[in-house]
């Protein structure tokens, strides 16, 4: 993959309280996706593109899956939809559990990790690792795995669970739902440092319910399009610093995607709970605070847990797991919002339905010029920091975004540099 | 309480080329990540913690593929920290699904998708740790499972040897009570030639074993190959089937060639 997150370190160049340089290096050696998945046949895709992401298998699964079979012009059953928003909301749930809670919280707690916090909130780390795996166990459930989960396929599911096998989760989503919301009052109750940016927030959007897999693409300054007019809107352009690609919006710039663009476009279509207890946490759309992401993400675990139950009350078996898909030659893209924002993959077939080209845009490289220009403003007023404190406070606005787990989290490697 | 820390065992995690999923399965051990970082001193885990201790380690779980010099010359490094080496999931132990590249021209690859091809640094090959230091203990798996990975950090800790079964996917299909989805619906399927440890997910989920966790102790890929052959499915797509996760394990490798 040419641009998957991973590695990253930021360098940062300063002459007096002057910035000099920015740069987010994504170092991740390149696994070159695009040109491996050449001549796949289109029913293998969903299991390769998994392996981009170990953190979001379901989004580059559930992206591929949509695209494919828009390119082979086939229409699902409603039934399979309800499933796999279901999927998605459990991998939106473990992923965001992750980061607001193991990753994210230790920040604004001051401890260097969520194990270390667990020594003085230890009851605190074992409610949050279990909403964690509630979430796993809804892409257990479905999947077979967590991680790289089994039963996707283009048309369908591989296997369907009975409705039975879904009301095993309820219990235990009704706990997860009142613990999120409990959790939220402690967010609240964080000290957020006072930063804001004027960002073009981007997202997918629909019109009735909160977007996982489906609607069109618009943005905070305007922005609606239909997701094939993607690439006429955004482009992609390398730098010498990074294996990622920038993305940007034609003559316009940079942009964000992720839950905080997702809460700020979308929040009418939150859950009443959801939107309650967001609001409670102290956030006010328009949010334009990178640090108080933890709020959209906390938002959308509550979104998520309520969504797995609703859909459990009304879900009825397909009357087969998948429609039967046919080869034949096609092109089609897709968006879905992957937990870190909007992943696009555009994919063209032969007769036989062998890849023939692909491109694969994931949330990271959107996020990362916008990361970048963050910096340039974030940074003035602290130069006078101790190197350490500048770092320290560099990484965390970083984090915030959630890039991806590795350089999301703390292998980030701060280098500041002052002339 | 000095004495405490000491019997622990000092645990390093390593990411080369990967998706991360291997790591993530030691935070996906919810109901005994607590527990074990009470026994085990997490030293360097720099996917979780910003605590970066200095090796050298007892135990150092290593995930992901060597496709660059910079990560060919850390693996020695790290190697020189570590008492015990043990490699996690597919690309740490045999290359993962970028060892495709191994097939093809990685140059007009990286042409294919960079608009500056002499901005990237990559190596031609996607090769296995193994290949570059010696190894003492391999987790196989796209990604491993999780409670094999507590088998081993448990036997470790105690100095046992892992109980880590290295049989094929069929046995533990049966142990599950599936139907063999290979004789009953004539699914194409790699459970034969495949080692166990996933549970043998993908027949019980209604679809042929992959191959994720790579070519069991004894594999004989042939008899499989011939049998799928005489079956009616198509040579590429029998190709195809062996080159995914686990391409580049020497029987997998053979047997797509």
């Amino acid at each position: 993959m040419s641009r998957v997150e991973g590695e990253a370190s930021l360098a940062i160049r300063l002459k007096g309280d002057q910035i000099r340089d920015v740069r987010l290096k994504i170092f991740e050696p390149p696994r070159l996706f695009e040109a491996l998945l050449s001549g796949r046949h289109f029913s293998e895709l969903p299991d390769i593109t998994a392996r981009i992401c170990g953190i979001c298998p379901v989004a580059y699964q559930m992206t591929s899956v949509h695209a494919i079979e828009r390119a082979l012009d086939t229409t699902v059953d409603p039934s399979v939809r309800l499933l796999r928003r279901l999927l998605y909301a459990g991998e939106w749930l473990e992923s965001h559990a992750l980061h607001v809670y193991l990753l994210h919280m230790p920040d604004f707690l001051g401890y260097p990790d969520a194990i270390d916090m667990a020594r003085a909130h230890r009851t605190e780390v074992e409610n949050a690792l279990r909403i964690k795996k509630i979430g796993n166990a809804i892409m257990s459930l479905l999947g077979g795995r967590e991680i790289h989960p089994v039963s996707v396929t283009v048309g369908g599911f591989y296997k369907v669970p009975s409705k039975a096998e879904l009301e095993v989760l309820i219990e235990d989503l009704k706990w997860g739902l009142d613990q999120a919301i409990a959790n939220m009052r402690r967010i609240g109750q964080f000290e957020f440092p006072d930063f804001e940016e004027d960002y073009e927030f981007v997202a997918l959007s629909h019109p009735d319910e909160y977007p996982f897999n489906e609607g069109r693409l618009i943005s905070s300054k305007g922005l609606d399009i239909d997701v094939r007019e993607y690439e006429r809107h955004f482009s992609e352009r390398q730098v010498k610093h990074s294996n990622a690609l920038h993305s940007q919006i034609r003559d316009r710039g940079s942009y964000l995607v992720g839950a905080l663009a997702r809460v700020n476009l979308n929040f009418s279509k939150l859950p009443e709970v959801a939107k309650q207890a967001a609001e409670d946490a102290g956030l006010r759309i328009p949010c334009r605070n990178p640090f108080k992401s933890i709020i959209a993400r906390g938002a959308e675990m509550i979104f998520a847990l309520h969504e797995a139950l609703r859909i459990i009350s009304v879900y009825e078996p397909p009357a087969s797991p998948s429609v039967p898909v046919p080869a034949r030659a096609g092109s089609g893209c897709a968006i879905t919002e992957a937990p870190r924002g909007s992943l696009y993959n555009r994919y063209s077939f032969d007769e036989n339905g062998l890849l023939q080209s692909a491109l694969i845009v994931p949330p990271t490289s959107q996020n990362q010029k916008r990361i970048e220009e963050d910096l340039w403003t974030f940074l003035p007023p602290l130069s006078s920091l101790p190197t350490n404190e500048l770092a320290r406070r560099c990484e965390q606005l970083v984090r915030s975004y959630d890039p991806c787990i590795s350089c999301a989290t703390h292998f980030l490697r701060v280098n500041v540099e002052r002339e | 309480m000095s004495s405490k820390a000491a019997r622990n065992l000092r645990l390093a995690v390593f990411k080369f080329a990967s998706c991360d999923g291997c790591q993530l399965s030691l935070l996906d051990l919810e109901d005994e990540l607590l527990t074990l970082a009470d026994k085990v001193e997490i030293a360097y885990f720099p996917e979780a913690s910003s605590k970066m201790k200095k090796g050298p380690y007892d135990i150092g779980l290593v995930e992901g593929s060597v496709t660059t010099q910079h990560d060919a010359e850390r693996i020695q490094e790290i190697r020189r920290q570590c008492k015990m080496l043990v490699t996690i999931g597919a690309c740490a132990t045999a290359g993962g699904i970028q060892a495709l590249r191994n097939w093809h021209d990685v140059k007009q690859w990286v042409g294919q998708i960079y608009a500056k091809p002499e901005f990237i640094h990559t190596l031609a090959t996607s090769t296995p740790i193994a290949k570059h230091v010696l190894v003492d203990f391999e987790l196989r798996g796209c990604p491993i499972n999780k409670h094999q990975l507590l088998e081993l950090l448990s036997a470790v800790a105690v100095g046992r040897k892992p109980n880590i079964p290295t049989y094929s996917v069929c046995v533990e299909c049966k142990r599950r009570g599936n139907t063999c989805i290979a004789v009953a619906q004539g699914v194409a399927c790699l459970g034969p030639v495949t080692q166990a440890g996933c549970g043998a997910i993908c027949p019980a989920y209604g679809r042929g074993c992959y191959g994720c966790f790579g070519p069991a102790e004894t594999s004989s890929t042939e008899i499989l190959s011939a049998h799928l052959l005489a079956q009616g499915n198509a040579n590429d797509a029998l190709q195809r089937s062996f080159r995914t996760f686990n391409a580049w394990a020497e029987p997998f490798r053979k047997a797509s060639t």
